[in-house]
């Protein structure tokens, strides 16, 4: 049986400007694919994975080249074929879903324009028919009213019906392959699970082989039959799904696997009432009216030295708490108390012994170092602003903190934040947060924008670092990985309200809260069927799949 | 080092650009050195062909035109570069205290930029150099007030994004002062667009002081300043002599030069690949 795509020692090369040279990205891979077969590609960032994706369909991004290889799909070579040639098999016979929808949609147009465009670009059907195919895959993708969600803008939808509402724009011209970039990514783990089941029915429905791209493979475990390992641009790994997950052979594979395993479990004395921050009744809205609450009625406490994790779906209010507490939003009732005082209310009002004791560390580092400072200066200002600490006093503090984050001073301390890596980073951030020797420190999601291996390692150092230091931190987050990993309790909020809050064995070991246990159960787990039946429980359960809000 | 590497990448346009500028600096700088006569000598019969003597001739007075182009560059790019410096410092400097400081100070220092705005720049100029009278300092504050508004909406919506960054308000939670957040974390990050702006700003700058000269109330004669000379000039060309078109085509050539220079800046700060 000859293979429905078949990629050979293909050899794909970025140009990098600082070198001026060609630089390899892809090194010699080998892709073969059958006829409704879904492969996973998982790795890294920088592994490779979506350059290998998308040439598949021969393309590669604005400063790569496909240099040497062969793409032979359905008995044809696309390597070398001339643009116009190209254009015929692109989202025609191999369609690409990209991870972020909300980028990826014209915010101009209608869903179902966007959708109708490319059948009717090829001439393959009418706008009508079109239009008709279009409510027959919304219906197939489980999207509430199929016949009326096309005609909604992208903004009018919800995320996880904006990344299925992208499949099934993929899905217009029924094509051969499929390939999926990360489409689960960006999303909460209660959506993750809905586009997860409309991914794995509509392949299986239109018998549709795809490339799956993740850094996740738990997710990966649900959907592919066959699973491809890279590192580097080179294939660690790649066996049989079921196999691989039971017995991988490679050292790098068994650590993908054994990620989310970081537990710490410490004994709460119900006696422990060295309480630092206090929360009580706060209520908070953007607008200032009363009618439009984020926040309602929030009471919490952090011990010293503890770890509180509060945990949600996006929009479920973490972070405008996080901005009641730095002072950024004022509440509209309610009050922060900091060892027993009452904090202003507001950030300019506060002094600067507060504001020391709470640092905060953000979920992009990207964003959140300058990029014109150097790491001396990222880290040293806090030192001289603080404790008015400056020369070779504050070059031996930077460099004792970078000893503190495991980064070599020497090699570090000149560089800007470009010139490292997203865990790197990670790491420098939290060092400006201990020079200033805080008592509090609130992590807003500090682990959701790296990679896995990466954030386990920054989970770790968090843990050392509290133990060595003594700090509290709050955690946000909406992984409950994460949780299980660093909390010590855990509050879980839902719409701008706290649904269940107390000790992590409490809240994490039955009986659950029913929203606790939603999301508990959308973790996806090392379990090829873990979906299935989780999908099989709830719809006996009675619980919506798609339970859009 | 940087600058050497910089310079061996730069395309073509951009190091005729640089050739130009640099051109223009010399002859600014070593005016006396280079010019045959003096700036305001009469030397001999009035609009006099190219010759030995007089490589451009001579203008309406009978002064070497040579010697005044040369001084001219002097004169204009001195004030056209000390226009756009102040003018730059004005309106980037309230741009980042818009951005910065939000709500009702953005709102009042953003309504008085747009009363500016609406008149028309060389009607306000001419108004305002009547009333404070048209010495080479009133001319650069005039003209300096005026341009910054332009400067002030570029740097407030630059500085705009910046703000929103998490570094600008992890220096806000830290609790640092809105002076050491503009110049620290919004200036250094606004940069490669003002920059570039500024070689843009620079050239309208300039043709604006031209054409007040060109009016009669820019830079006032003996002083040489090659709008003023086209002006004092500009009847020679219904002879059909070439007088006017030396100075004319001395601004256009800066003029392109600094923009050659400014295309190349733009396409690197931007990051664009060809």
């Amino acid at each position: 049986m000859t293979h429905l795509l078949e990629m050979k020692n293909i050899v794909i090369e970025g140009f990098s400007s600082e070198e001026e040279k060609w630089m390899p990205i892809i090194r010699g891979l080998d892709l073969t694919l059958n006829r409704g077969e879904i492969v996973g590609l998982i790795g890294e960032s920088g592994a490779g994975k979506s350059t290998l994706g998308l040439a598949s369909m021969c393309y590669t991004r604005g400063g790569c080249r496909i240099s040497s290889g062969s793409i032979v799909f359905d008995g044809m070579e696309l390597f070398g074929k001339s643009d116009d040639v190209l254009r015929e098999i692109r989202g025609v016979r191999i369609a690409y879903v990209a991870q972020s929808a909300a980028a990826s949609f014209n915010p101009a147009y209608r869903l179902i324009k966007q959708y109708v465009e490319t059948p009717v670009q090829h001439g393959l059907m009418k706008f009508a028919e079109a239009e008709e195919k279009a409510v027959d895959i919304y219906k197939r993708l489980l999207l509430p009213d199929p016949e009326g969600i096309g005609y909604r803008y992208p903004h009018q939808v919800s995320g996880g019906q904006l990344q299925r509402a992208m499949v099934a724009m993929a899905m217009a011209c029924t094509p051969d392959i499929i390939v999926f970039d990360e489409p689960t990514t960006a999303l909460d783990v209660t959506t993750q699970i809905e586009v997860l089941a409309a991914i794995k029915k509509i392949t299986r429905e239109f018998n549709t082989a795809a490339i799956y791209i993740t850094h996740d493979l738990a997710v990966v475990a649900q959907l592919a039959d066959r699973i491809m390992v890279l590192k580097n641009g080179h294939l660690v790994e790649e066996n049989n799904a079921r196999q691989m997950l039971a017995n991988p052979k490679e050292e790098y594979t068994r650590k993908l696997l054994s990620v989310r395993t970081l537990t710490e479990d410490r004994v709460l004395s119900d006696a422990e009432d060295d309480v630092v921050l206090e929360i009580n009744n706060v209520s908070a809205s953007y607008t200032g009216k009363a009618s439009e609450k984020v926040l309602e009625d929030i009471n919490l406490v952090v011990r010293r030295s503890r770890t509180v994790a509060l945990v949600g779906e996006s929009g479920s209010g973490k972070s405008t708490l996080a901005r009641v507490i730095t002072g950024l939003l004022p509440p509209l009732s309610g009050e922060i108390r900091y060892d027993g005082k009452v904090l202003p209310p507001a950030l300019k009002a506060r002094e600067r012994e507060t504001l020391r004791i709470m640092q905060m560390i953000y979920q992009m580092p990207d964003t959140a170092l300058n990029p014109r400072q150097k790491v001396r200066d990222i880290i040293g200002r806090p030192l001289s602003f603080y404790f008015q600490m400056n020369g070779s006093e504050q070059e031996k503090r930077i460099r004792e903190l970078l000893e503190m984050i495991e980064l070599s001073p020497k090699k570090y301390i000149d560089r800007f934040p470009g010139e490292m890596s997203g865990g790197e980073k990670q790491r420098i951030c939290i060092a400006r947060a201990l020079a200033a020797k805080p008592e509090l420190i609130i992590c807003d999601e500090v682990t959701s924008a790296l990679d896995q291996l990466v954030a386990e390692g920054i989970l770790k150092l968090l843990q050392d670092l509290q133990n060595e230091l003594q700090v509290s931190y709050l955690f946000i987050t909406h992984d409950l990985a994460t949780v299980k990993a660093i909390a010590d309790e855990i509050v879980v909020m839902l719409q701008g309200r706290i649904v269940e809050q107390g000790p992590k064995k409490q809240v994490l070991d039955p009986p659950y809260h029913e929203y606790t246990e939603l999301l508990l159960s959308s973790v996806p787990e090392m379990d090829p069927d873990w979906l299935d039946t989780v999908l099989k429980i709830r719809k006996e359960k009675g619980i919506g799949l798609t339970q859009d809000r | 080092m940087d600058f050497l590497k910089l310079m061996r990448q730069s395309p073509l346009s951009a190091r005729i650009g640089l050739a130009i500028v640099l051109l223009n600096l010399l002859a600014a700088l070593l005016a006396p050195v280079i010019a045959p006569y003096g700036e305001t000598e009469i030397v001999a019969d009035v609009w006099l062909s190219s010759s030995w003597d007089h490589p451009l001739g001579t203008d309406h007075l009978g002064r070497d035109l040579f010697t005044r182009v040369v001084y001219g560059a002097r004169n204009t790019i001195t004030i056209a570069f000390a226009t756009t410096m102040l003018s730059f410092i004005i309106g980037s400097m309230m741009g980042f205290m818009a951005a910065a400081m939000e709500g009702w100070a953005d709102l009042i220092i953003s309504r008085i930029v747009d009363i500016l705005m609406a008149f028309p720049t060389l009607i306000f100029a001419l108004m305002a150099l009547s009333v404070v009278g048209t010495s080479v300092m009133s001319l650069i504050g005039v003209i300096a007030v005026l341009d910054s508004t332009r400067v002030f909406r570029l740097s407030r919506a630059v500085a705009m994004d910046i703000t929103v960054m998490e570094f600008v308000e992890a220096a806000r939670l830290r609790g640092e002062g809105i002076f050491w957040v503009m110049r620290k974390e919004i200036l250094p990050n606004a940069m490669p667009p003002l920059v570039a702006e500024f070689g843009l700003r620079f050239c309208f700058v300039f043709l604006f002081i031209a054409s007040l000269s060109f009016l009669g109330l820019g830079i006032q004669p003996p002083t040489a300043d090659w709008g003023g000379m086209v002006r004092e000039n500009a009847g020679a060309i219904t002879f059909g002599i070439l007088t006017p078109l030396w100075p004319a085509g001395a601004i256009a050539l800066l003029t392109v030069g600094v923009n050659l220079i400014v295309d190349w800046f733009l396409k690197i700060a931007s990051g664009l690949k060809d």
